[in-house]
């Protein structure tokens, strides 16, 4: 039975149908029919297709091509009709996947590996450019156990090339790498020639003394007027966001104010890869993510920037050590012959010498008065005197380290040495090279052999504590006021009072007091 | 999870992005070690796990497996990649003083570090008494407590790259194909391989419809705090980089449509405290 209905459904011709309704005979098929009916087109698949039009669709198909072994194909065309009808869909997607980012990041990166136009002239100036030799740095590095991979070497120093290339460079060194939550920092250390060093001379306004205004009442301490910065980085630090790979162009950081890079001192942040984060600590950081990056850049240079001993000296024209603390200059030793690695790796570490100035708390290298510059200005006298009456309490001089110092100086952190040298091969020592490691920076390194020696940062930008970071507490709240009975209220005196005390100052009125009696109603009058 | 000792030379250079880096020498004589070791001690596979950055000296752990991957793990320690010796499992104790151990691992192992371990009694009354105890703990048996502590937190596996068989053993999954690039990026894709403590913890409901051979394990996006996971994608979608921010130095890699992925921990062996007030 149902077979017959089958048939009778499966020839495209409609009048059949009508015509076997119309018969009153067939009621019973009728209804048999209409329900299969009503069951075909009901029954679909997930995508939709209706098993009717399906069926209908192969019909028509096996009509037109009219294929000699339709039974034996009749799966395949089953399987080609569903196919194409879905197919549209899955084509389109298909194709939005192709230009995936791998393949955009290399386009992007095949620009650092083309020759620029003049390669062909291999003249002494072209190949006295001051980009640094980062192959021979890494492989040396990689004896030691540091560094990035060889690969990503290349790539940074491609980049390097191409900032070299842009500006006018006096030395072009790669920094290190500095992880970031979203994004990372390569970041390199660049001096300018001196040129454009003019531009960058401009000395900020000196913020205004608030803290320094005398009030009568108590109030929150606030900070000191911030230092003016006339301490400028003399090495400019350019750096280059990498989020989907190398080939980003470089962008020059700011120079930071000294209270950026003490308030530093106090917050303890991961960097999250974008320049322009606003930093949200307690206490509020002056800055945004670049100035932290900088100031945090400032602080690792300062405490774990290395060389082997005698590679620099002195100066010897200029002066001794000037008041305000320490020289400043220093230049190439030409007379170093290389450093012995046995002294390199010495227990004393007396064979490394710091070379860049040591940051004092107050953010800078050169220590400020920030009592000398306010009585200078011609501002109220009053202010000035009460000034001087307050600060009479010397605020003692800052002093750190000077320049050149052995790294064995360096202070301790609670017992534990503050570097670590090695090294880099006990089996084959005749060729290692020495390197040190820093335990208060975990990620700074420096290495040495012979006229070679070199730094590098590859770590996330913060120092090693013993102890947990706990923000800073708010300050106190102030005291008010002291409730004394010079402010305090007492009650109206009552009329009769008031009458008594008149008639008494009328008596000591007639003994020649007038202006104390003044006085007394003034207060009465007040009350 | 560590580099598998037969993808050791290939994989390794994979983590330089994450500024691990081991020098030929040490590469050298990690692939002999291991591949001794792996014989001598009849580890089913062997792993190096990473590198501990001591004060004089660091220490290699090279991490040997049995069966079943999940339970049978034996930590071997070596300061110069040729001698190696046997971590025996961390006790309780050593567990629990090793988090409030202070100071960096010297690189002698058998140093003894003075913990001072604070109990407070009657807590809450007005008897409140803090004691202070100080208590002794070795460097060996810190560093077993340490391992155990990283690989509790922050070993991290790609989905469906292990399978539970039905006698219980976890094993690889050998038609692991990867995940696809943007599966890649997501945490809920990668699992803690530990023994589950989240998992038991959700509704029976949401058991019932999950695939209990390769979902067995906690996923990690449910890791507290939010956000202690970096993830970054090097080579535009080649390669994807995963590092944990509260074991700072734990860096885990994988290739995506590929079965390349492994981990290695290389760092100073602290947990970073200090985490919720960095992110």
């Amino acid at each position: 039975m149902t077979s017959a209905v089958y048939n009778s459904t499966n020839s495209a011709d409609q009048n059949n149908f009508r015509n076997q309704s119309s018969s009153p005979a067939n009621g019973d098929i009728e209804k048999q029919f209409v329900d299969a009916k009503a069951y075909i087109l009901a029954s679909t698949t997930k995508d939709g297709i209706n098993l009717y039009d399906h069926l209908a669709h192969c019909l028509t198909r096996l009509l037109n091509e009219q294929p000699r072994n339709s039974t034996e194909i009749f799966e395949d065309i089953s399987k080609d009709v569903k196919r194409e009808t879905s197919r549209p869909q899955h084509d389109t997607l298909r194709d939005r996947d192709a230009p995936d980012s791998e393949h955009s990041l290399a386009e992007e990166q095949k620009p650092l590996f083309e020759k620029p136009d003049n390669a062909d002239q291999l003249d002494d100036e072209a190949l006295q450019s001051p980009l640094p030799n980062l192959l021979e740095y890494a492989y040396y590095f990689e004896q030691s156990g540091i560094g990035l991979g060889r690969e990503e070497t290349y790539r940074i120093w491609l980049a390097l090339k191409q900032l070299v290339d842009k500006h006018q460079f006096e030395k072009v060194r790669f920094w290190g790498k500095i992880f970031g939550i979203q994004k990372n920092y390569y970041i390199a250390e660049v001096k300018f020639g001196d040129d454009e060093m003019a531009d960058e001379e401009e000395e900020e306004q000196k913020d205004s003394e608030d803290g320094k205004e005398i009030e009568e009442e108590e109030q929150e301490q606030e900070e000191d007027p911030l230092p003016k910065s006339t301490f400028k980085t003399p090495q400019e630090v350019p750096k280059e966001e990498r989020g989907t790979g190398a080939g980003m162009p470089w962008t020059k950081l700011p120079q930071v104010t000294p209270a950026q890079i003490s308030q530093a001192r106090n917050i303890k942040l991961f960097l999250t890869g974008d320049l322009n984060r606003e930093i949200t600590s307690y206490p509020s950081y002056p800055g945004v993510e670049k100035h932290y990056l900088r100031a945090q850049i400032a602080r690792i240079s300062a405490t774990t920037h290395v060389s082997p001993a005698g590679r620099f000296k002195f100066n010897d024209e200029e002066e001794e050590a000037e008041e305000e603390g320490g020289r400043d200059n220093y230049q190439d030793n030409e007379e170093f012959k290389g450093a012995a690695l046995s002294e390199l790796i010495d227990e004393e570490f007396n064979g490394w010498v710091h070379h860049v100035q040591h940051i004092l708390p107050q953010g800078r290298t050169k220590w400020w008065n920030p009592k000398q510059d306010s009585e200078k200005e011609e501002e109220n006298e009053e202010e000035e005197e009460e000034m001087k009456a307050e600060g009479a309490e010397e605020i003692e001089p800052e002093s750190g380290p000077p320049l050149l110092t052995p790294v064995g100086a360096d202070a301790e952190i609670e017992g534990t040495r503050p570097w670590t040298a090695k090294i880099s091969s006990l089996l084959i020592p005749q060729y290692a090279c020495a390197f040190v490691r820093s335990n208060l920076w975990p990620g700074a390194y420096a290495f040495a052999r012979g006229m070679i020696w070199e730094n590098l940062y590859v770590g996330w930008g913060h120092k090693y504590a013993m102890t947990d970071y706990g923000p800073q507490l708010p300050p106190e709240p102030a005291a008010e006021y002291a409730d004394g009975p010079d402010i305090g209220e007492t009650e109206d005196p009552s009329p009769e009072e008031e009458a008594r005390a008149r008639a008494s100052q009328e008596e000591a009125a007639e003994e020649g007091e007038e202006e104390h009696e003044e006085e007394l109603e003034g207060d009465e009058d007040d009350d | 999870m560590g580099i598998e000792s037969k993808n050791f030379s290939l994989d390794v250079d994979l983590l330089a992005y994450s500024g691990i880096v081991f020098s030929p020498e040490q590469r050298a004589a990690l692939q002999t070690s291991m591949v001794i070791l792996k014989e001598q001690y009849r580890f089913k596979s062997i792993h190096l796990w990473g590198k501990i950055l001591g004060i004089s000296d660091d220490y290699f752990i090279v991490q040997g497996r049995s069966k079943n991957e999940l339970t049978e793990r034996q930590f071997l320690y070596s300061k110069d990649c040729i001698n190696w010796s046997m971590l025996t499992a961390a006790t309780d104790e050593a567990k629990e003083l090793s988090p409030m151990c202070q100071g960096r691992f010297t690189g002698d192992a058998s140093h003894e570090f003075e913990v001072k371990k604070f109990t407070v009694t009657n807590e809450g009354t007005e008897e409140e008494n803090i004691d202070e105890e100080k208590a002794r703990l070795r460097e060996e048996e810190r560093l077993a407590a340490v391992l155990w502590q990283i690989e509790q937190d922050s070993l991290i596996i790609p989905r469906g790259s292990y399978v539970l068989q039905p006698n219980g053993d976890v094993e690889r999954n050998r038609t692991f194909e990867g995940l696809t690039a943007t599966e890649a990026g997501k945490l809920t894709n990668y699992f803690h391989f530990r023994e589950p403590i989240q998992l038991q913890q959700k509704s029976l409901l949401y058991r019932a419809s999950l695939d209990k051979s390769i979902q067995f394990l906690d996923t990690v996006d449910e890791d507290i705090p939010k956000g202690s996971w970096s993830v970054q994608y090097e080579r535009g979608t080649g390669l994807i980089q995963i590092r944990s921010l509260k074991w700072l130095g734990m860096s885990f890699f994988h290739i995506p449509e590929t079965n390349r992925y492994g981990s290695l921990y290389y760092g100073i062996g602290e947990e970073n405290k200090d985490l919720p007030f960095m992110i």
